[in-house]
C-alpha cells in the first residue's frame, strides 16, 4: 500500500493554474526528489498535501485515510470531516524552507511542545525523546538555546528534529537548503541522508541535483504544474527524455 | 487661608485617600480592557463579515470620539443601575478595549504566516496556536504600544471628575481653590509622575525579560 496516494489533482489561485492534473504515490521507504523551476508549482504540490492549502480537483489519500475526494459536483474535492484531517496531520511532517521554528521556545521545547500539546505525551517522555533526536541531528548539546541564538544550518537541523517528534510516516521537505548559506546546506543534506538509510519516507523539494540523484529513488520534474518526466535518479537527471527537463538541467548547470 | 502645618497635613492625608479612587479606576479598567480588547480583536479580524465589519464601526466610534464626551453619554445618556465610579469604570473599560484591540490586531498581524503554518502541520488546533505559538510572541511585540496606553490612561483617569468621580486631580482643584495654594495641584502631579514611573518600570523589566528571543 502506498504512504500517500495522490491522483489527478488540480489548484488554481484565482484565474493562475498552479497544479494541472498531477498524480504520483509513495511506497513505504521511498524516497523520492522533486525538482523543476522556480514557479512551477512544486511548493503548491507540498502545501495541498500537508493540509495548508485545499485543492480543486482530485484525490489524496494517506493509506488508508482519504484526505479529498472528488465526490463534489463537477468533480470537485471534498475533504474529509476535521477529525480525520487531523488523524492524516499526525501521518506526515514538513520541513519549511525558512524553518519556522517558535523564536519564544528553547531548542527542546520546540520540540517536546507538540508531542506534548498534540499527542498527549508525558513532558518527560517527550524530553527524552527530544534529546535522542537531537543527538541524532548533532544539536545535543543545544537544548537550552533559543533560535536566535542558532546558525540557520542549526535552526533548520531542530526543524527537522521537531518535525520528526510526531513520528510522522512520511517527511517532506521544501528546499531545506535554500535559505542557509551554502557551507551550511552539507549538514542538512546529511541529516536527509542518514534519514534516508534509516528508511524514512521522504517527499525532498530541491535544488541539489547531486543530491537528489545520490539519495532519491525517484525523481519528478515538474514545469508549468505537471509531472513533465519522472523516474530513475539517473536516468532523468543525466539522460532526461524531455526537452523540458534537458533544458532545465541545462540551464541549472550554467548558473 | 493660612497654610499650617496641619492644614498642609490634612490635604495630604486627603489627597492619600483620594488617590485610592484613581488607583481603583485605573486597575479596574485594565483587568476589564485587557481581555475585552483580545475579544474585539478577534472580533475585527473575523471572516464573518457582518462582524468584522460591526467591530470595525465600534472601534471607529470609541477611538475617534472624545472619553470625555463618552463619560458624559454613559453617566447621563443611559439610565445604569451603577455609582458614578463603576459609570467611569465602565466607560473607560470600553474605550480603551478599542485601543488595546488595535493593538492586539497589529501584534497579530505581524506574526509571521509560517507560525501558524508550522504549527498547523503539528497539528495544533487553532486556540492552541494562538494561546501557546501567536500570543506569547504578541505580548513581546505590543509592549512598546501598550507601555504607552498604559501612561495615557494614568493621565486620563484624571477626566473621570466630569461626572463627578472625586478622584485625585478633582480633590487638587477643590483645595487649591479652598485654601488658596497651588501645592495640592503639584502634590497630584507628582503622583501621577510617580505612578508612571512605576508603569514605566514595570514596562522597561518586561521588555528585558521577554529580551532573551528575537
Ligand atoms: N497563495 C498564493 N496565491 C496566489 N498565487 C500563488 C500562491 N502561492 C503560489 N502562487 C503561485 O503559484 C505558482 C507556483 O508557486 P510555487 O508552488 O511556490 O512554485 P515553486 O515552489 O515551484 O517555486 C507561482 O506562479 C505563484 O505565484
Ligand atoms: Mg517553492
Amino acid at each position: 500500500m502506498s504512504v500517500l496516494q495522490v491522483e489527478n489533482i488540480k489548484k488554481s489561485f484565482g484565474k493562475d493554474i498552479v497544479l494541472r492534473d498531477i498524480s504520483f504515490d509513495i511506497k513505504k521507504g521511498e524516497v523520492l526528489a522533486v525538482i523543476g523551476p522556480s514557479g512551477s508549482g512544486k511548493s503548491t504540490l507540498l502545501r495541498c498535501v500537508t493540509l495548508l492549502e485545499k485543492v480543486d480537483f482530485g484525490y489524496i489519500a494517506y493509506d488508508d485515510l482519504v484526505m479529498t475526494k472528488p465526490t463534489g459536483e463537477k468533480g470537485k474535492a471534498v475533504y474529509s470531516d476535521t477529525q480525520t484531517l487531523q488523524q492524516i496531520r499526525r501521518r506526515f511532517g514538513l520541513v519549511f524552507q525558512n524553518f519556522n521554528l517558535f523564536p519564544h521556545f528553547s531548542v527542546l521545547r520546540n520540540i517536546t511542545e507538540a508531542p506534548v500539546c498534540v499527542a498527549g505525551k508525558s513532558r518527560e517522555q517527550a524530553e527524552s525523546q527530544a534529546r535522542t533526536l537531537l543527538d541524532k541531528v548533532g544539536l545535543r548539546d543545544k537544548e537550552h538555546a533559543y533560535p536566535c541564538e542558532l546558525s540557520g544550518g542549526q535552526q533548520q537541523r531542530v526543524a527537522i528534529a521537531r518535525a520528526l517528534a510526531m513520528q510522522p510516516e512520511i517527511l517532506f521537505f521544501d528546499e531545506p537548503t535554500s535559505a542557509l548559506d551554502p557551507e551550511l546546506t552539507g549538514e542538512i543534506l546529511k541529516v536527509i541522508r542518514n534519514l534516508a538509510d534509516e528508511n524514512m519516507t521522504m517527499v525532498i523539494v530541491t535544488h541539489e541535483m547531486a543530491f537528489a540523484r545520490d539519495v532519491s529513488d525517484r525523481v519528478i520534474f515538474m514545469d508549468g504544474g505537471v509531472i513533465v518526466e519522472q523516474g530513475d535518479p539517473h536516468q532523468v537527471l543525466e539522460n532526461p527524455q524531455s526537452e523540458r527537463t534537458r533544458a532545465f538541467l541545462t540551464r541549472f548547470s550554467q548558473n | 487661608m493660612q497654610m499650617t502645618l496641619n492644614n498642609v497635613l490634612n490635604m495630604m492625608l486627603r489627597m492619600l485617600e483620594t488617590s485610592q479612587t484613581t488607583l481603583l479606576l485605573f486597575f479596574s479598567t485594565l483587568i476589564f480592557s485587557l481581555p475585552l480588547g483580545l475579544l474585539m480583536a478577534f472580533g475585527r479580524m473575523s471572516r464573518i463579515r457582518p462582524v468584522s465589519w460591526l467591530m470595525k464601526m465600534y472601534l471607529l466610534v470609541m477611538r475617534g470620539t472624545p472619553l470625555m464626551l463618552q463619560l458624559i453619554f454613559f453617566m447621563y445618556g443611559i439610565d445604569l443601575p451603577f455609582s458614578r465610579l463603576q459609570v467611569a469604570i465602565i466607560a473607560f473599560s470600553l474605550n480603551y478595549a478599542a485601543y488595546f484591540a488595535e493593538i492586539y490586531r497589529g501584534g497579530i498581524e505581524s506574526i509571521p504566516i509560517g507560525q501558524h503554518e508550522a504549527a498547523n502541520v503539528l497539528g495544533f488546533s487553532k486556540s492552541q496556536t494562538y494561546f501557546r505559538i501567536i500570543l506569547p510572541q504578541v505580548i513581546k511585540k505590543i509592549l512598546p504600544p501598550m507601555g504607552n496606553e498604559f501612561m495615557t490612561l494614568v493621565k486620563d483617569t484624571s477626566l473621570a471628575q466630569i461626572i463627578g468621580v472625586m478622584e485625585i486631580s478633582a480633590l487638587a482643584n477643590k483645595m487649591q481653590a479652598y485654601y488658596v495654594t497651588i501645592l495640592p495641584v503639584i502634590i497630584a502631579g507628582v503622583f501621577y509622575l510617580v505612578m508612571n514611573s512605576v508603569v514605566s518600570s514595570c514596562f522597561s523589566l518586561a521588555e528585558k525579560r521577554l529580551g532573551y528571543y528575537n
